[in-house]
């Protein structure tokens, strides 16, 4: 798992069978002080419960067990997020992602 | 996974077995600010997506999660096909637009 | 499996079932003789690490859900060890856990 921070979304209506009524997000890797990685990728929202839009500060599982967290776990994901953050530390400072366009 | 143009597709009649009556396009790389980056991608495809869609595609052993390209040498597929996506509220791509 | 320290806790109260009740740490990639790789990864805590541990990452599905019993949660990073110490090929001390402070890289 590693920390984003959400930047945008992906509208798609042709997609493969399973995939139906997910949402794609656009994440931006962070580093550990909260700063853009580079390499954005698009990422699949795990659950209905975790409702996330551009500014957000989530944490993303990469590779087959992405799948596994949407409603159908056979299906071709391979980013994921999984949980929107309220606090993350780094040597007792708190970790807060870059502002937009910083 | 990555957003990328569907910029050809290829045909190789010489393969591995498992790999007949696959799709195979040639993807190149975009970032979110819709630039193409030098970086050149073959995949299978499982959505009908063809030359000059943006596209997202998944790589890895989730590649292998579908269908089409369940235990076959696959580590790339196209899994949606992009009608338009914004950054920080604003529109970066549409596929309908002019 | 790589070494990270840990540098600090992730709270996120939403997020998927299969990681409530679990603790998040946030960790910084390391190489062998203690440089950070510049990555950062959030783990799940296997063995009660805390802040400060050097600490041995398992980052492989199969291995993590055995870990924590769960067959399908989505869950790749966990904190399965903390080092006490670390021996380089001449038998030196690259770190040990009662310092707490790196002894210095391979090369001095």
């Amino acid at each position: 798992m590693y920390l984003c921070r959400v930047i945008g979304r992906v509208v798609a209506t042709e997609r493969y069978e399973g995939l139906e009524g997910v949402s794609l997000q656009i994440v931006q890797p962070l580093d550990e002080d909260g700063n853009d990685l580079g390499g954005s990728q698009v990422a699949a929202v795990a659950t209905s419960e975790i409702s996330t839009g551009p500014g957000d500060f989530v944490t993303c599982v990469d590779g087959r067990e992405a799948a596994l967290v949407l409603p159908e776990t056979y299906v071709p994901v391979d980013v994921a997020i999984i949980g929107f953050v309220e606090e993350a530390t780094n040597r007792g400072a708190l970790v807060r992602p870059a502002a937009e366009g910083a | 996974m990555l957003i990328a143009k569907v910029v050809g597709s290829v045909v190789a009649s010489q393969k591995d077995e498992k790999l007949e009556n696959l799709k195979l396009l040639v993807l190149q790389v975009h970032g979110h600010e819709n630039v193409p980056k030098d970086q050149y991608v073959v995949a299978v495809d499982s959505v009908q997506a063809g030359v000059g869609d943006m596209v997202l595609y998944a790589t890895g052993s989730s590649a292998r999660q579908t269908r089409l390209t369940d235990g076959k040498p696959c580590d790339a597929v196209v899994m949606a096909v992009v009608d338009s996506w914004d950054v920080g509220g604003d529109n970066v791509y549409e596929k309908w637009a002019g | 499996m790589f070494l990270a320290d840990v540098i600090g806790t992730v709270v996120t109260p939403v997020q998927h079932p299969s990681l409530e009740s679990k603790r998040l740490l946030h960790l910084r990639c390391l190489n062998p003789d203690g440089t950070p790789t510049g990555k950062a990864r959030v783990g799940i805590d296997g063995c009660g690490a805390g802040e400060g541990d050097r600490v041995i990452v398992l980052d492989e599905g199969n291995g993590g859900r055995q870990l924590v019993g769960i067959p399908n949660a989505p869950i790749k990073t966990i904190v399965v060890g903390v080092v006490d110490y670390l021996e380089t090929e001449s038998g030196d001390l690259a770190y040990s856990h009662t310092q707490r402070e790196p002894l210095g890289s391979l090369n001095d």
